[in-house]
């Protein structure tokens, strides 16, 4: 006790119980900082669903696959241009929707899944993500599908769908079993495949039609906020399924194709913006908005070149959707904010992994051109 | 001051494990911590004019130069911290959005590694800095109920003199 005295310096007046009695309320202060730091930290809710354990899963599908993305691990990069209409200027202020505005896009499209070498599949989700550079230094991030609707409403029940849609290493597809089980558990997500399931299935990435899925939310100059959902339609007719299974032996064949197109000539796309009304679901990203809900065309999206992934171009570049230009927000939705969490993290680990080239390289693309 | 460089820290523990409030939480530490860095160099310039009090002369050596060791820790990473968070963002070519279409310019070339590097450091310094803040609150502690020499108090007026500034 002389000691501990000497070395905090208690007045020699202090009684041995005041001394502890201070001693523990110091010591108490210093270990309430330490837990709620703990606490904040997730380690007393080891169970919780976290960013790192959603990636987790997705490598323990997948297997590991260093270097690349942990979702749509297999694409393409592409570089083009956005013309505003100027009709998104009422509902936005974000300076890309100003009339005559031409923003330089470089973007990228994709297949979903972690697999970064698997052959295409025609029936395989595609995506198009999108990055807009604004002259002031804002950006506008966009990751889209071309599905009408997201399988799942909740970072829980995505969590419970990859495990679900885990193949079965005996079988290397899904266990019906656990499909199922998820499916009745997840109501939603039952409707939400049918409506996936239906959808038309295109030639290739250029008459695809890329969709937000969740809702955002568009701020005019006024502060006026509108729920919005929005879409890629491609100019191109939507032909389904025209012929392309015949280059399938080719496994890179949906991408050779549109870089093959891209050489010939632009394509476009226009940026379908639809405004929710009152009791369009903006929180739940499995639910479609009724068909008649009034749209604006904001503009074209024009995709000009492509190229394989390489260093500094769309592979170094996170698709966070929550990457938002002044004028739009997000929603209520509780997907977007788990999807800017989850791309954080894959984007992390991915970035200090050694690079392996994408499947999707120079000569596969001249191949397919032939 | 105090209050924020806590706050920054939990909010920065919190946001890497919340996937439901992720973007709100990094929406709030882009912006603090660059109000700390500002904080930070005006505290520093208001230190070279205005001196603090001395420590106590019954005061052992080696807390002496603990307590002057914690104070070079504590000015060099409320600097490091919001600068190679800052850094991190640029090497990732991340907008550095602070507030409405207020973004700040990168300072750093694009490159995965080096921001892979950084967002690490990021994290080491943090937990480097919340050690210390622990240290230092209990330090004061110390000197405010135990000793009772002034320093606690001088710590604490000195805190709303910047607060001022």
């Amino acid at each position: 006790m002389m000691r501990l005295n000497d070395l905090i310096g208690a007045p020699p007046g202090l009684s041995r119980r005041a001394l502890a009695l201070r001693l523990c309320a110091i010591g108490a202060v210093l270990a309430g900082t330490a837990g709620t730091f703990a606490y904040a930290g997730g380690w007393l809710t080891p169970g919780a669903l976290t960013p790192a354990r959603l990636i987790d899963r997705f490598e323990a599908v997948n297997g590991p696959h260093p270097g690349f993305r942990r979702n749509h691990a297999k694409g393409l990069c592409v570089t083009g241009e956005f013309a505003a209409s100027g009709a998104g200027a009422r509902l936005s202020k974000a300076s890309l929707f100003a009339a005559g505005r031409v923003t330089p896009v470089e973007g990228r499209v994709a297949l979903a899944g972690g697999q970064p070498y698997a052959a295409d599949a025609e029936a395989t989700v595609r995506s198009l993500a999108l990055r807009f550079r604004l002259p002031d230094g804002e950006e506008w991030r966009t990751a889209m599908n071309d599905i009408p609707v997201f399988p799942v409403g909740t970072p829980e029940a995505f969590y419970e769908q990859l495990r679900a849609a885990r193949p079965d290493p005996a079988t290397g597809k899904p266990d019906p079993e656990r499909m199922h089980a998820f499916l009745a558990a997840h109501p939603e997500s039952a409707k939400a495949a049918a409506l996936i399931k239906a959808r038309t299935i295109t030639a290739g990435f250029s008459e695809d039609t890329y969709r937000s899925l969740n809702a955002f939310r568009f701020v005019a100059t006024d502060g006026h906020a509108t729920p919005v959902r929005f879409a890629y339609i491609p100019e191109r007719d939507a032909a389904p399924q025209a012929g392309a299974t015949a280059a399938s032996a080719d496994t890179n064949f949906l991408f050779g194709e549109f870089a093959a197109t891209l050489r010939r000539e632009p394509v476009r796309w226009h940026l379908v913006v639809t405004i929710g009304r009152p009791g369009d679901a903006t929180d739940d990203a499995t639910i479609p908005w009724p068909a008649e809900r009034e749209t604006v065309d904001a503009g074209t999206l024009t995709l000009t070149g492509a190229a394989p992934e390489a260093p500094g171009d769309c592979r170094d570049i996170n698709f966070d959707p929550l990457v938002l230009p002044d004028g739009i927000a997000p929603s209520d939705d509780p997907l977007l904010s788990a999807r800017s969490a989850a791309y954080s993290q894959s984007f992390t680990r991915r970035s200090g992994e050694a690079k392996t080239p994408s499947a999707v390289t120079g000569a596969s693309l001249h191949g397919a051109a032939l | 001051m105090a209050v924020l460089i806590l706050a920054m820290l939990l909010i920065g523990v919190a946001m890497v494990t919340s996937l439901s409030h992720y973007h709100a939480l990094v929406s709030l530490h882009r912006p603090l911590g660059a109000a700390i860095l500002v904080l930070a160099l005006l505290r520093l310039a208001y230190r070279r004019r205005h001196a603090p009090p001395p420590l106590p002369a019954d005061l052992p050596a080696w807390q002496k130069r603990a307590a002057h060791a914690s104070h070079v820790a504590l000015y060099g990473l409320m600097l490091a911290l919001p600068l190679v968070g800052w850094g991190m963002l640029s090497a990732a070519c991340y907008p550095v959005a602070l507030a409405g279409p207020l973004v700040l310019p990168p300072i750093l070339p694009g490159s995965p590694m080096l921001y892979a590097a950084l967002r690490v450091l990021h994290t080491v310094l943090a937990y480097a800095l919340f050690g210390i803040v622990l240290a230092h609150l209990g330090a004061a502690l110390l000197h405010g109920l135990i000793r009772r020499d002034g320093v606690f108090t001088s710590m604490a007026s000195w805190r709303a003199g910047t607060g001022r500034g």
